[in-house]
């Protein structure tokens, strides 16, 4: 784990000596005890255990013979691709407009921290009913405004999962642009002056400046959006249940349907285990990037 | 942006012109804004308007009910409903759980992020990113051998178990943001203090906490919300309805297809209420707290 400490750091000048208690480390042990004694009990040991129970080799077999597997795995990449780069891409947009210094602008970005701030539970629900095909308030409005017969959102599975995406980054969308704009606002204003001074159009403002500065936060936020989405259960199970027809399932609700509902927990464990060659890199990465500036 | 789309004026941009080009940019703005606006309010005001949708209509799919009523509440307040005989409890269930979580993760990472950060612990780098690590496992991942390890443990179907479940997650987050935030709290105070002969446990309760009540005041809030809003493990973990919390009394609503949706929505708006309002009173600690690591690189 010692990754994140650049090498040149050991060889620095050792620090000024410190003041020290008697028992100072007595008192380090202490105080960290009651982490350690969590970490192990219930972070270490499920994670062995999830690792003895997926590593059954008959699991896989059935795992990779099951079609409904192949078609979660796929819909996993392309929520992943879809979501998280939609999320990011607006997030990065908004933040632009969000950032400008209007009264009214204030108001409207903390309206827009709503979705962020209610729980997720009453409005994926209210997303359900809203895009139910019959009785919904959506196909509703499309009937009266415009006479159209609204399409079978929840019923049709490429529009299902669709509308999986869709209320993802509805639920997300403010977080993200709540950190990108934490990171404009953190680039210095004399650069912005400067481009000013020389002619520089907006878009040559956000080409030159912004972007080379926010690139490094634009990148960590992707990887860290990335596995969280990768986790993200309740935008599918409770918008569509993995339904119609266990079309829409994710890697993630695939595993609680084979271990809960098909009580055969060694599949489940395997079907998320088949994201850790993804994901183990992504962990490895996001460390070296996130730990290094704690040391 | 609309300002770069229009054609550029030819030799002299007249006074009209810079006029033309700042209302059409004011009106994108605008635009932009409604839009903003209907895409954030439309599944809120759409959850409002179903809670005081009498029940038998709410298969009309309308914009809004033609007569508006408060029914569903008074159904939800006297729990007079099949699936909400037990309402009051699972709120007090979602309550306890949220403020025990709460609770437990700002002990254990305080003290924690104290011993690595301050006192300098041998090996507090390793734990450190063990704790990072562990934030970057996705949840739903690990809830299948949780639930059997919690079996192991005899507490599957106590809400300890979903107070402990949350807690592994969110202490790690708690760490992290503490590890980064007391970074700028400057070791002169500790140095000062243990000359005057303070003990650590002095200088953590009268340098350390109050100097990271920001940071606090963001976990805590954290904690309390994760908490609070978790549907999944409480699933798994939690199975008689004495023991439920509010996320699932609002799942079991859709063991049926024909399900009272407005009460539903009465119970959501119910449930989403304070988690919002909390949310909102301390909004300037948690953009600090969240923003604390991100925007550092």
């Amino acid at each position: 784990m010692a990754v994140s400490v650049a090498p040149g750091r050991a060889v620095e000048a050792a620090p000024p000596r410190r003041v020290r208690w008697s028992g100072e480390t007595a008192w380090g042990v202490a105080f960290v005890t009651p982490y350690v004694v969590l970490f192990a009990a219930l972070v270490v040991w499920p994670v062995a255990y999830g690792l003895w129970l997926g590593a059954s080799p008959g699991a896989f077999a059935i795992l990779f013979a099951d079609p409904i597997y192949l078609e979660s795995a796929w819909n996993t990449v392309v929520f992943l691709a879809f979501a998280v780069n939609l999320k990011l891409f607006l997030a990065l947009l908004l933040s632009g407009y969000l950032a400008q210094a209007r009264p009214w602008i204030r108001w409207l970005s903390v309206l827009f921290l709503l979705p962020w701030a209610v729980p997720s539970i009453p409005t994926i629900f209210s997303f359900r009913w809203m895009l139910n095909s019959e009785w919904g308030m959506l196909n509703g409005l499309l009937w009266e405004l415009f006479g159209i017969e609204g399409p079978w959102w929840l019923v049709d599975p490429q529009l299902a999962f669709g509308s999986v995406i869709f209320v993802h980054v509805w639920k997300y969308l403010p977080f993200w642009t709540l950190i990108l704009l934490a990171g404009r606002m953190a680039i210095p204003t004399d650069l912005y002056e400067a481009a000013t001074i020389d002619g520089a159009s907006p878009l040559q403002k956000f080409l030159f400046v912004t972007w080379p500065q926010l690139k490094n936060l634009y990148v960590t936020s992707t990887l860290l959006s990335t596995i969280w989405s990768l986790g993200d259960f309740n935008s599918v199970y409770l918008l569509t249940g993995g339904g119609p027809a266990e079309k829409t399932h994710v890697l993630a609700t695939l595993g609680i349907r084979y271990a809960f509902n098909l009580h055969q927990i060694d599949v489940g464990v395997a079907c998320v285990m088949t994201a850790l060659p993804f994901l183990v890199p992504l962990v490895v990465i996001l460390i070296r990037r996130l730990g290094g500036r704690v040391q | 942006m609309a300002v770069s789309s229009l054609p550029r004026a030819p030799v002299i941009k007249s006074a009209t012109t810079y006029a033309v080009r700042r209302g059409l940019f004011e009106a994108g703005q605008i635009l932009l804004g409604l839009v903003i606006l209907v895409w954030v309010l439309l599944p809120i005001y759409h959850m409002v308007m179903l809670s005081l949708t009498p029940i038998n209509e709410a298969f009309g799919g309308r914009f809004w009910p033609d007569n508006p009523t408060l029914d569903n509440f008074r159904t939800v307040f006297t729990q007079n409903h099949f699936f909400l005989e037990r309402f009051w409890l699972q709120l007090a269930n979602s309550v306890v759980v949220a403020l025990a979580t709460m609770a437990l993760v700002l002990v254990v990472a305080t003290l924690a992020s104290f011993a690595i950060g301050r006192l300098k612990m041998p090996g507090g780098h390793v734990i450190s990113n063990l704790a990072l690590l562990t934030y970057l496992i996705p949840m739903a991942f690990l809830a299948i051998p949780f639930y059997r390890i919690m079996a192991q443990y005899g507490i599957l179907n106590t809400r300890s178990a979903l107070v402990l479940a949350m807690s592994t997650f969110a202490i790690p987050y708690a760490i992290w943001v503490l590890r980064q935030y007391s970074e700028n709290v400057p070791f002169e105070l500790d140095e000062a203090a243990k000359v005057d002969g303070a003990s650590p446990w002095q200088i953590l309760w009268l340098v350390y906490v109050p100097l990271l009540r920001p940071a606090l005041i963001a976990i805590g809030t954290y904690a309390l919300l994760l908490a609070w809003n978790e549907y999944l493990y409480a699933f798994l973990l939690l199975s008689t309805d004495t023991q439920h919390t509010i996320p699932l009394t609002m799942g079991y609503f859709l063991v049926t297809d024909d399900s009272p949706w407005p009460l539903l929505m009465a119970t959501a708006i119910v449930y989403a209420l304070p988690p919002a309002a909390l949310y909102y009173a301390v909004r300037k600690y948690m953009v600090t707290g969240l923003t604390a690591g991100a925007t550092k690189s």
